[in-house]
């Protein structure tokens, strides 16, 4: 596991002039792999990379998208800033938290979702919009975020 | 129309033209460099830095290391115009990447994705497979003894990472504050090596220019100056979306034909011109030519050519209030005056729209913006302190009856 780790750490740094630029690059693999990026994740990196585990701290709490504890299997971003409510009469944000039954930060008990505001997604043409992990949805009504959400549970009924 | 950025376009990612670069590789760097500076072409990642200037600050004819930058971040709210040409044309831009290289001497070049364009993370480097494949990046350029290669380094979520030094440090693997400058990244950049750093859209403007020389870019704006631009439109109007028309053309242009008017009919009340970071204007200041310095002069900027829309039903105490948040969600924490500043505003304005407010919250908003404009380390302190002074000059009944009726 650890070898395997060390690999793949290696294998991103080739990529760059410079090893320490593999930092974020590396986060994101573990955040892939595990969800979110665990502190023994983080001190494997720093044995690998050879940079002090200050370093790697501040480096992960420091972007948004890195997670340090564990979400829900998928993260609704949603966007709440100054376009996206332009436009939506009431909030997404309030009505998947209702749906839910959750709030911004939290997971379902199920640990199926969990529910984050995000700042501008570069959709602002087509807002409302969120991400569902890497997926990205646009021109969203209450009625589309009601199917969306349907099928990842059908989906995860299988 | 002459469209100048659309120019490649073949639909996915099929390679057409590089006819650019061919052109690019039988001439001296010198004189592509000398090209560029002649065409006038301005940054268009916001500041609208002539480019050619720009490319005089890396070392000359040197040996050295160089590195080349593409900031790909996008985080301005309003913008969505590099989403569309990677998305669409990604060619072009590894093609403008490549002359530009050419141009500077640079062997490697980064492009720094924002981490939530997961699907453009996705296909980029397909693209840039292909233009290897076919001999058109990579090594030896078609043949000409030039090499030069890209990677994608993909963000995490930042805003801040959008301004250059803070790019640049997080490519190095460090949270993205912005640097003290000078010294300037184009002599201490990426690992301390000189570095050039133009927005997607800054580099996609260069193929035509070569090809089509300086005067034609120039002949493609409305005001002899500067190409075209790029224009994401989006809010209260009918058709949002990413419009190229000639720098210069006007606001009301822009809203009424491009945009197709004001949905359903209502009054325009207001309109930020250029991404989230640029003071509004309001409706009787539309007829304005959407260029770097006529909106200097009416006090706002060009900025990223992202138009937000707003109609008379918008309250623009809100808007004020979410952009606070935004902001104060965003300062990377660095700068005292940024950091207290923000978090401060965003509690005065949630406290007025909430119907809490003091009578003197509004002077001490107009006070903080003050306090932040020209006392931190990046520009951020003024994408900060001038929308938001400027909402509050604008529109300042709004703020005072939230203040009245509470
Ligand atoms: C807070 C802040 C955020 C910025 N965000 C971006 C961005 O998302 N994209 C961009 O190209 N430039 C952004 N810039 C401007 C860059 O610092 C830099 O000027 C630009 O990338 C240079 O490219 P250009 O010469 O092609 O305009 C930002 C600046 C500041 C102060
Ligand atoms: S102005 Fe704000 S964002 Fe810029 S360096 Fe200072 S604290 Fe960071
Ligand atoms: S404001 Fe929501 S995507 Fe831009």
């Amino acid at each position: 596991m650890k070898e395997e780790l060390k690999d793949i750490i290696n294998r991103l740094a080739e990529r760059f002039p410079e090893k320490e630029s593999a930092l974020l690059p590396a986060l994101c693999y573990l955040q892939n792999r595990d969800g979110y990026v665990s502190e023994e994740g983080m001190k494997s990196v720093a044995v690998i990379l050879d940079l002090p585990e200050a370093r790697v701290f501040s480096t992960a709490s420091f972007y948004s998208m890195l997670n340090l504890k564990p979400e829900g299997k998928y993260i609704i971003q949603i966007c709440t800033n100054v376009v996206c409510t332009l436009l939506t009469e009431n909030p997404l944000l309030e009505y998947i938290s209702n749906s839910l039954g959750i709030r911004e930060g939290e997971v379902t008990p199920d640990g199926l979702f969990s529910i984050k505001e995000v700042e501008c997604l570069g959709a602002c043409g087509y807002a409302p919009a969120m991400h569902i992990n890497e997926e990205r949805y646009e021109n969203l009504t209450f009625e589309s975020v009601d199917e969306i959400i349907g099928s990842i549970r059908k989906s995860e009924l299988i | 129309m002459k469209k100048i950025l659309t120019a490649n376009i073949s639909g996915g990612t099929k390679i057409s033209g590089y006819e650019a670069l061919k052109k690019t590789l039988s001439m001296r760097p010198e004189e592509v460099a000398f090209m560029v500076e002649r065409s006038g072409l301005r940054g268009r990642g916001g500041g609208g830095f002539p480019a050619g200037l720009k490319w005089k600050f890396l070392p000359q004819n040197s040996r050295g290391t160089i590195y080349l930058i593409c900031n790909a971040d996008e985080g301005e709210p309003g913008t969505f115009k590099d989403r569309h040409i990677m998305e669409f044309d990604p060619h072009l831009l590894i093609e403008g990447m490549v002359i530009a290289a050419y141009a500077v001497g640079a062997k490697q070049g980064f492009i720094y994705l924002r981490g939530e364009y997961g699907w453009i993370a996705k296909f980029l480097p397909k693209a840039i497979d292909e233009a290897v494949r076919e001999g058109l990046l990579g090594d030896n350029i078609l043949g000409s003894g030039f090499s030069f290669y890209i990677d994608v380094f993909r963000g995490a979520g930042s805003y801040v990472c959008g301004e250059e030094t803070a790019l640049i440090e997080s490519l190095e693997g460090k949270p993205g504050r912005p640097r003290l400058r000078p010294p300037f990244p184009g002599t201490n950049g990426l690992y301390g090596k000189p570095t050039l750093v133009h927005n997607v859209t800054t580099f996609s403007c260069i193929p035509f220019i070569i090809q089509n020389g300086p005067d034609a870019f120039k002949a493609a704006s409305s005001t002899g100056r500067g190409g075209t631009k790029l224009f994401s439109i989006s809010g209260h109007v009918n058709k949002p979306g990413l419009y190229e028309y000639p720098m210069g053309t006007s606001l009301r242009e822009l809203i009424y034909e491009a945009a197709g008017g004001i949905k359903g009919g209502k009054e325009l009340k207001a309109v930020i011109p250029g991404g989230l970071s640029t003071p509004i204007l309001r409706a009787d200041e539309i007829d304005v030519s959407m260029d770097f310095d006529t909106l200097a002069a009416v006090k706002t900027m060009l900025g990223s050519g992202g138009i937000i829309v707003m109609d008379e039903t918008v309250s623009i105490p809100r808007v004020a209030q979410k952009a606070a948040r935004f902001y104060a969600h965003e300062s990377c924490g660095q700068c005292a005056p940024c950091r207290e500043g923000t978090a401060m505003i965003k509690l005065l304005l949630d406290r007025m729209v909430n119907g809490q407010g003091e009578q003197d919250d509004l002077d001490q908003v107009m006070r903080l913006c003050r306090y932040i404009n020209g006392s931190t380390i990046c520009a951020f302190g003024y994408a900060v302190s001038l929308p938001i002074a400027a909402m509050i000059r604008k529109f300042r009944n709004e703020f005072e009856a939230l203040l009245e009726n509470r």
